[in-house]
């Protein structure tokens, strides 16, 4: 049993998964799933400032933190417990275009090593990621949701405007992974 | 709030187990290297309507027994400008908010400070949010 949960999940295991946590949260509390949005508290609740975004009563939408905390204390058991014990499977002709970048693809984890690690922070390689996480912070709120509240739970109540932003989403990520990414990564030192 | 903390243990587990947190999964997906996101997403999409429809067509109440209201979503056009931006920084990263807060607990302790981006991106947004087209 360990074992088999050990292995990676198929998306027709995962999905539907996924998809009940909508139900889930709506039954136990009339909650409607979403993540981005827990950003917006934090802010409201650890940063004292006089900007109307951040007045409110963050402490009514306290259940997202502890959520976004539940998700936190997921990834240790599924990063401990859970772990699988061999390298990722990722795409031949994916890892060879990262190599030919000058990416150590070795033995894949979840995240590249060479581009994830406390000692490229200095350099271009943590700017992108602080440049990146920036980008997921300022862009979710503005779009007021990500891919869960708007893909996953907009989309599930049928909501037109979270399938434009969702269009929106996957636009910009096209164009980002295709276009502007490999140009950075072919100029980063690894 | 004990049966969120739950809940997030439960989707934390999902997000890492199904790889949907790997920067890897993410390339793949954005460069049509993979079905593996389009499957999760799209079976999860398909499981949430599914849902809702039921919720919807028995009346079924929350635990509390309070009538089950799923959020409406108006437009507006930062669902265009933000989700682009955000885009990019999903391709960047590889990680949406969910899966910043799975990959730490994970142990990539540097994913922290991808989350302090996120954190800085979403105040400043509150700075300047009078000024952008909505």
């Amino acid at each position: 049993m360990i074992h088999c949960l050990r292995q990676p999940w198929p998306w027709y295991v995962a999905g539907p998964l996924i998809g009940l946590t909508v139900p889930l949260l709506l039954l136990i509390g009339n909650k409607n799933f979403g993540v981005s949005s827990s950003l917006r508290h934090i802010c409201a609740a650890c940063l004292p400032a006089k900007v109307p975004f951040f007045q409110y009563d963050w402490k009514k939408e306290a259940w997202q933190l502890f959520f976004v905390a539940g998700i936190l204390a997921g990834g240790c058991v599924a990063g401990t417990l859970l772990q699988n014990p061999g390298p990722m499977r990722v795409n031949p002709a994916l890892l060879a275009e990262m190599k030919g970048y000058g990416m150590n693809v070795s033995f894949p984890e979840l995240i590249p090593n060479s581009l994830f690690n406390w000692r490229v922070l200095l350099n271009l390689n943590g700017f992108l990621m602080i440049a990146g996480g920036f980008l997921v912070g300022f862009g979710t709120r503005w779009a007021g949701g990500c891919t869960s509240g708007h893909s996953i739970m907009g989309l599930s109540n049928l909501q037109w405007p979270s399938l434009v932003a969702t269009i929106s989403f996957m636009a910009g990520g096209f164009f980002m992974a295709n276009v502007l990414l490999p140009v950075i990564l072919k100029h980063l030192t690894w | 709030m004990v049966k969120y903390l739950v809940s997030g243990l439960l989707f934390g587990v999902i997000l890492v187990k199904s790889e949907v947190v790997s920067w890897w999964r993410i390339q793949e997906m954005f460069r049509l290297e993979s079905f593996h996101m389009y499957g999760v997403i799209g079976s999860a999409v398909a499981t949430g309507i599914l849902s809702i429809w039921i919720i919807k067509k028995f009346r079924i109440k929350t635990w509390a027994g309070e009538p089950i209201e799923p959020k409406i979503v108006p437009f507006q056009k930062g669902q265009i400008f933000g989700g682009l931006l955000f885009g990019f920084g999903w391709a960047i990263t590889g990680a949406c908010p969910g899966p910043l807060f799975a990959l730490i607990g994970a142990g990539f302790s540097v994913v922290i400070v991808t989350l302090l981006a996120a954190i800085a991106g979403t105040y400043v947004y509150g700075l300047l949010r009078e000024k952008l087209p909505h």
